[in-house]
């Protein structure tokens, strides 16, 4: 049992949760996931590592509402428990001075690219963050990422906050006149396919964090299959960082819609008002 | 001995009825009554040599429990089985008993051998109902600690074998329930989950602890674990875990799974269950499982309890090669599973969505014998033809986990991944044990806890060695 010792709600169904896990504490670097379950009813859900704090053993995560999985969750409050959390899981990114880096955050994608920044801007990078959302509804994250970045630049789509527009045409103005040596974008699959083609063109290396379907996040089951470079690969063991400009988004997208059906039948059972036609929050 | 007439077959073991029974996932095989129990140990002729105890690998006294059984002293009967046998109730549900005990049996020269594992699971099961009070031995505790790395069936006999010696063993699980390929894989109509959680239960009380949701490789590495957790010895035993792929067009198709995928989300994640459980499957009206092992069978037979139409095995060879227990064969047709022999698939295709719609397979013959003794098989040329699917289990098999190898760089692996060891079970690091599928390669329940059994005595024989 793993007890919530805060919540707080970041923005319109996105929650973050500080978690006591103070095993995964002590052990959890930038990039890596943990599998979390809510009940014994629940799913097996990847969530990558927000923060950690390895004195007070506790870990953060951030989530999106958008299933009724990630439902259940939100519905959590501070004393609660959740049943089961496993981790850290998955490779750590690769932290090192390149020199001027980007990092890109696209929706709950920020929360992800925030312990990435600080590690990237403490190893001596001039770091540029792009932050991006749909609109200010559901943007967070500024005031985290502005204290660990040199540059940081926010864009929604319907230009409620920030600059209007996507973060690629930030993205694009920034290496039209600088020299960018590593971009990591993490985000929904259609961001970080439009970033990696961008920066296929000046063949800035990319690094990705892919959070495809999983079930037991070490390697066991391969439902998270990726192909990348023509090989398969499993995000739960081998990545879930993988070179932008080697991925197959395509397969990537479709393996994501593989439980669609299923997905609505969970959510409706969940609030009894989408089958009576009735307006709710999920 | 009276010179009563041999009764030359086993008796029969009551199962439920085949049509019903590949609806639900209650248990296939019911078990023997009291009276069948007694009229089956009678046919035990009571070897002074007896043969069947060297086909066990893990040595239970057979003729001695079968005796216990005549003389209706089954609690007697229980105790002597788990001094070698901690997991009597799993083994006498999926031991493959047929290449193994009961083939020495010497009745079994002329008749149907004793039917050794369903007497094995009369009495683990009589002993689950009646709880006879424990005369547990008090155990001297030693102040040595060990590691098991895995819960499955090596790692639980590792863990109750040390623990009757009196050390303090802490069994790692990477999921969030003890009992691997126990829990996740073998399905809840052959193996009830029930049993598998009263045995595990019974190896808690012996002072074992499992700690669950403890991925080792990446919460510690092994040298942790020796040098800051003070842990004196480790066993390694996290199975065949890594999913095997044909590398055919078509493998990352939207209702393509992994037998691992199939039989966890059902097992483990209960997605048979959905939506109350909230894990999904979708297999569609007709699946292909790729394969002819025990876990193919399990996948076909689990696939029609998901209330498919048509649930097929393709496999390359034919029925006489057929690695699965005959037992699962025979029940897997009595089901309604559909096989497809001599065949194998080259290509899988999908409709614009991404989903599975077809297999392409193509026809084979047998050739020569090839190493392993079973013959070739040889594709047929324009042969090839198309059956329509909605999903395809690939079940050809499973590697090596390869996170804790990954993780512990002085540990010595093969080609393949599986960790190497010599005759005692000791690893390329001193103080660190290996067993079970992760060094022999996927192979079955019992051949895990003999090798379980076997890292005990090692691990106790190092152990004193420290101690002195």
């Amino acid at each position: 049992m793993f007890k919530i010792l805060r919540k707080e709600v970041l923005a319109n169904k996105i929650n973050l949760f500080d978690i006591k896990a103070p095993y995964i504490a002590k052990k959890a670097k930038p990039g890596q996931f943990v599998i979390v379950r809510t009940d014994d009813y629940g799913e097996r859900i990847p969530l990558t590592i927000a923060d950690f704090d390895r004195e007070a053993g506790f870990i953060t995560i951030i989530l999106q509402e958008i299933g009724r999985s990630t439902y259940d969750m939100g519905k959590l409050e501070v004393g609660d428990f959740f049943l089961d959390v496993v981790g850290p899981l998955g490779k750590p990114s690769v932290i090192q001075k390149y020199g001027r880096a980007i990092c890109i955050g696209g929706g709950v994608g920020v929360a992800p690219i925030y312990p990435i920044t600080r590690a990237l801007q403490a190893a001596g990078n001039h770091v540029i963050s792009i932050l991006g959302a749909n609109s200010s509804a559901t943007f967070f994250g500024e005031k985290m990422l502005k204290a660990v970045s040199d540059e940081l630049y926010i864009t929604t789509n319907d230009g409620t906050y920030g600059e209007k527009g996507l973060v690629t045409d930030v993205l694009k103005r920034i290496i039209s006149n600088d020299d960018i040596d590593i971009v990591f974008a993490i985000g929904p699959l259609g961001m970080m396919e439009a970033v990696s083609k961008v920066t296929s063109l000046k063949r800035i290396k990319t690094v990705v964090s892919l959070n495809p379907i999983m079930l037991d996040g070490t390697g066991m089951c391969g439902a998270c299959r990726v192909e990348v470079g023509n090989e398969k690969k499993f995000a739960c063991v081998d990545g879930p960082e993988f070179d932008g400009h080697l991925v197959d988004w395509e397969n990537a997208k479709q393996r994501a819609r593989m439980f669609e059906k299923q997905e609505k039948v969970a959510l409706t059972q969940s609030c009894n008002c989408h089958s009576k036609g009735e307006g709710c929050n999920v | 001995m009276s010179k009563k007439e041999i009764v030359k077959k086993k008796y029969d073991m009551p199962l439920q009825d085949a049509a019903e029974r590949a609806k639900s996932f209650t248990e296939v095989a019911l078990g023997y009554d009291m009276e069948t129990a007694v009229l089956e140990a009678e046919r035990c002729l009571q070897c002074k040599k007896p043969f069947c105890i060297e086909g066990c690998p893990v040595n239970v006294p057979i003729p001695d429990f079968i005796k216990l059984i005549l003389e209706q002293d089954f609690a007697q009967a229980a105790s002597i089985i788990k001094e070698k046998n901690s997991l009597p109730a799993i083994c006498g549900r999926v031991c493959p008993q047929e290449s193994q005990c009961e083939k020495h049996c010497i009745l079994g020269k002329k008749h149907e051998p004793v039917a050794i594992g369903r007497l094995e699971r009369f009495v683990a099961d009589w002993e689950m109902q009646n709880t006879p009070e424990l005369k547990n031995p008090s155990i001297p505790v030693i102040d040595q600690k060990v590691a098991i790395i895995g819960s499955g069936p090596s790692g639980l006999t590792c863990a109750a074998d040390l623990a009757k010696l009196g050390y303090k063993v802490t069994v790692f699980e990477a999921l969030h329930t003890p009992g691997g390929v126990l829990v996740y894989g073998i399905p809840e109509f052959r193996l009830p989950k029930s049993i598998v959680a009263q045995e595990i239960d019974k190896i808690k009380e012996l002072g074992v602890e499992i700690r669950v949701n403890s991925v080792v490789g990446q919460l510690w590495t092994i040298d942790e674990l020796m040098q800051e957790e003070g842990f004196a010895a480790v066993y390694i035993c996290t199975g065949a875990g890594l999913p095997y792929f044909m590398d055919i067009p078509g493998e990352n198709l939207n209702g393509v799974y992994s037998a691992n995928e199939f039989l966890t989300r059902v097992n483990l994640m209960k997605a048979y269950q959905f939506p109350k459980h909230l894990t999904p499957i979708n297999v569609g009206e007709r699946v292909a499982v790729i394969g002819g092992g025990n876990v193919a069978m399990d996948s076909a037979r689990t696939a029609l309890r998901l209330g498919v139409d048509n649930s097929y095995i393709i496999y390359r060879r034919s029925e006489k090669e057929l690695p699965a227990r005959l037992e699962e064969i025979e029940h897997a047709i009595e089901e309604g599973v559909e096989f497809k022999l001599l065949t194998s698939p080259i290509e899988i295709l999908g409709d614009e969505e991404g989903r599975v719609t077809a297999i392409v397979c193509q026809n084979y013959e047998l050739g020569e014998p090839d190493v392993s003794g079973r013959r070739t098989p040889i594709p047929i040329d324009n042969s090839t033809y198309t059956m329509e699917v909605d999903s395809v289990i690939m079940a050809i098999g499973q590697g090596p986990n390869p996170l804790i190898p990954a993780s512990t760089p002085d540990l010595k692996v093969n080609k393949r991944g599986n960790i190497l060891t010599n005759v005692a079970g000791l690893t390329s690091i001193p103080g660190v044990f290996a067993g079970g599928d992760v060094v022999s390669g996927a192979a079955t329940v019992i051949l895990a806890m003999g090798a379980g059994k076997k890292a005990a005595e090692s691990i106790d024989e190092y152990l004193k060695g420290l101690r002195n």
